[in-house]
């Protein structure tokens, strides 16, 4: 599983597009925090796009991984954007006052 | 008769229901889908709506995430390391309300009100948020926290589902 992960991970330009699991939860957000760290670091990227298409499931462990790369890239003036978000996703985030902060797109 | 009784029991839909479960697992975190997956699955008689499902996972799993990650600790972990670390889960369904236990037997909360507010949270290293109590309480009816520092932690959740006569009518 978490070989094949990798492969959600894209460079565009200087996005970093990361395709979120069907269950985004504690089990899963290490490793995709960890992951796209080495991305950011590696390739520079300025920017995060997290993508929801998949997912069905998502807890605080979510909340977790986008405020983490948030941090670390709004230092440098970059931008965390979260799209294809389901109602419920969308719900969740709001709750956060994450939509404060990051770009929500449906 | 029997028989017929039977039919009419079953035709009368989930009113007489009483089910109850309880189990208890490794506190791993593998174990935390498979929390969510036994509570939807026992509430399916109950013909919860999409949203009601999705409303109790999450609190399932923000409950059993924290006594795996805070109860059970590396601290813990390594004070303790004889000890069996589990979780235990309790669920019981009485007519149209759900009741959930989720116990462990870690190392406790000392300030439960404060553990309680949102974005309090004792492991920002770890990316917790401080969030899981206020999701808890955001998708669910009731929310009640039991701790002892030393013994452990009880959450207890209770929610009103609504009644497929009324779900099927939207
Ligand atoms: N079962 C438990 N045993 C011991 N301490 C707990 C337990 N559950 C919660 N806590 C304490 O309460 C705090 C708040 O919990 P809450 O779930 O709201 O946030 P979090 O787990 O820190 O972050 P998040 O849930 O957003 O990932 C935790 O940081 C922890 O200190
Ligand atoms: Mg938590």
């Amino acid at each position: 599983m978490e070989n094949n992960y990798s492969e959600n991970f894209k460079v565009i330009d200087n996005y970093l597009m990361v395709r979120m699991p069907e269950e985004v939860d504690h089990h899963k957000s290490g490793y995709i925090s960890r992951t796209a760290d080495d991305y950011i670091m590696k390739e520079g990227v300025g920017n995060v796009v997290f993508d929801f298409e998949d997912t069905r499931f998502m807890d605080s462990s979510g909340i977790g991984i986008i405020i983490g790369r948030y941090k670390k890239i709004s230092y440098f003036g970059g931008k965390v954007f979260a799209i294809n978000t389901d109602t419920r996703i969308k719900r969740t985030l709001m709750i956060c006052g994450l939509h404060k902060v990051i770009e929500i797109m449906e | 008769m029997e028989l017929g009784q039977k039919i009419e029991n079953g035709m009368e839909g989930r009113t007489g229901i009483r089910n109850e479960m309880q189990m208890s697992f490794d506190a791993i975190s593998e174990n935390e889908a498979f929390a969510r997956l036994a509570v939807s699955a026992f509430v399916m008689p109950l013909n919860p709506t999409v949203e009601e499902i999705s409303d109790i996972k999450t609190a399932v799993s923000e409950a059993v995430t924290n006594a795996i990650i805070h109860g059970y600790d590396e601290e813990y972990r390594q004070e303790n390391d004889r000890e069996t670390k589990k979780v235990q889960l309790h669920c019981r369904i009485e007519k149209d309300m759900l009741y959930i236990q989720v116990k462990d037997t870690g190392k406790g909360i000392e300030d439960i009100a404060k553990a309680m507010e949102p974005l309090f949270t004792t492991r920002p290293e770890l990316e917790r948020s401080g969030m899981g109590f206020a999701f808890m309480e955001a998708f669910m009816d009731r929310l009640e926290v039991v701790s002892e520092p030393g013994c452990g932690t009880v959450v207890l959740m209770e929610k009103r589902l609504r009644m497929a006569e009324e779900a099927d009518e939207l």
